[in-house]
């Protein structure tokens, strides 16, 4: 077996490890390393959008992700609602995800105290933004929504009626806010430009996990005003809001790695074409 | 009769939500909000019977023990144990101390373990799929590539790829992404027609 055929057939436990190494590298090291983040239409326009929102003004966060992409989506949940609180704009959450509520739970209470420190006032539950809970079965909900928040949240996560919080006055579904932002992993986003937009036609937009976003794209324009796309979404977003937090420094360790699954691509096709497009020998 | 009833209900419960979805009557909307609210208690029954199901299997893998019939243990323990402390008073509510660690000390790790594990199995699969075997094959690897530099910094480079990358998700793949989306819909639409009409009654199951 010549060079070029050990290229193509290298174990994976070679890539893995060496995936690992650069990886864990360039977090260790991520201060060492600049990465200069280019922010995109689809991001500036979700950005525009709650920059151009009146204090006052709602959008409804339905956070649809459980714990497994929580390091990916919680840095834009948090771009977006201290951008949300620095405008005045109130945000009303619900999560469409079984495991969902208990990371609602933290992010608003992060975010809000977040917010309070840096913008140097008092964000309060039920009057800058509420939690209206969980409930399954997203499609109905998504609908049930349309109607009436109270259809399917008659009270909210603390079991206070809906009525009794202020942020709730006057707002009897879609009609009442100003957009709908869902932070997704799953098919939920499917559902919400099917039952949501398409039947209220509300703006929406989507933040989702890198690998769904190619999905979204042709929805942009028409079913979406906006799209955040994984880690390089969010450390957009915090550029925009001047707020670089945990996408920011996660952007080497992510450049890394996409830089090593190159190499190996490069690595692997030189060893193809060089030893005669062989199948490899051994299982890799 | 068995059959009729069931057919009967679908046909004029589906026939209100197609009619009530192009003519929207503000006098249907009650309607429409009532049979929302029959979902909450379908889905309660759903639910019971999800949990039944789950109990059935793995209790029955257990008593025949058959392969892995050991993780069925810790799926039923999982089951048990969230419940009872969602539930018994003093432990049982959502602030509660006992319910959030155990969801953010074993659940959270778990699945944010699992999902971590997809780098590296992309890293792999990229290594061994990723090979310019024909001209097609060829346009996906350099499709992919283009893709995946746009996240990095390269300089006087980063531009120019990041409209090429651009374009890429704007047309063709935006293109050949409608045409899936145009022809899922048709299918979904001839589906719901079948089942409207009662030509498809896998639904009814098995007499």
């Amino acid at each position: 077996m010549n060079i070029f055929e050990k290229m193509v057939a290298l174990d994976r436990r070679w890539v893995f490890l060496f995936l690992f190494v650069v990886v864990s590298f360039a977090y260790f090291f991520r201060n060492s390393f600049s990465v200069d983040v280019v922010t995109t239409k689809e991001v500036e326009s979700i950005y525009d959008f709650i920059e151009g929102a009146e204090p006052g003004d709602k959008i409804l966060m339905s956070f649809d992700y459980d714990p497994s992409s929580l390091a990916e989506l919680h840095p834009m949940s948090r771009a977006i609602m201290l951008h949300c609180f620095r405008q005045g704009v109130q945000v009303i959450a619900v999560t469409l995800s079984q495991y969902g509520a208990g990371m609602v739970e933290e992010v608003l209470r992060d975010v809000s105290a977040e917010a309070a420190e840096l913008y140097g006032r008092e964000v309060s539950y039920g009057t800058d933004y509420c939690f209206i809970g969980y409930r399954p079965y997203p499609a109905f909900v998504i609908l049930g929504m349309g109607e009436n928040f109270r259809v399917f949240f008659p009270r909210d996560y603390y079991d206070t009626l809906l009525d009794d919080l202020p942020i709730m006055h006057r707002v009897r579904n879609y009609d009442d806010v100003k957009g709908v932002l869902s932070i997704t992993s799953g098919t939920t986003s499917d559902m919400w430009i099917i039952y949501g937009n398409a039947r209220y036609n509300m703006p929406l937009a989507l933040g989702v996990t890198g690998v769904m976003a190619t999905d979204y794209y042709p929805y942009l324009g028409n079913a979406l005003f906006g799209l955040i796309g994984g880690w390089k979404g969010a450390a957009e977003y915090e550029q925009l809001v001047d707020q670089p937090h945990d996408a920011n420094r996660g952007m080497p360790a992510q450049v890394a790695a996409h830089l090593t699954i190159v190499l190996f691509i490069i690595i692997g096709n030189i060893g193809y074409l060089m030893s005669g497009r062989k199948k490899p020998k051994i299982g890799v | 009769m068995k059959r009729r009833v069931p057919l009967t209900i679908v046909f004029i419960v589906s026939l209100f939500m197609v009619i009530q979805y192009f003519v929207p009557l503000d006098s249907w909307a009650w309607m429409y909000q009532y049979l929302i609210d029959w979902t909450i208690i379908i889905g309660v029954f759903a639910l019971l019977l999800g949990i039944w199901s789950l109990l059935r299997v793995n209790y029955e893998k257990i008593q025949r023990k058959s392969e892995n019939w050991q993780y069925s243990i810790v799926t039923l323990l999982g089951l048990f144990i969230m419940i009872i402390v969602g539930f018994v008073p003093g432990w049982g509510n959502l602030e509660n101390y006992t319910y959030q660690h155990l969801f953010y000390y074993v659940l959270v790790p778990i699945q944010a373990t699992m999902f971590s594990l997809l780098a590296f199995f992309i890293a792999s699969a990229a290594f061994r799929a990723f090979r310019a075997r024909s001209a097609l094959a060829s346009l996906l690897l350099f499709s992919g590539l283009i893709i995946m530099i746009r996240f990095v910094p390269m300089g006087p480079l980063s531009e120019p790829i990041s409209e090429i990358a651009t374009w890429i998700l704007q047309v063709p793949n935006l293109a050949a992404k409608r045409a899936i989306i145009i022809g899922i819909g048709l299918g979904a639409a001839a589906t719901a027609l079948k089942i409207m009409l009662g030509i498809e009654r896998a639904y009814l199951g098995r007499d």
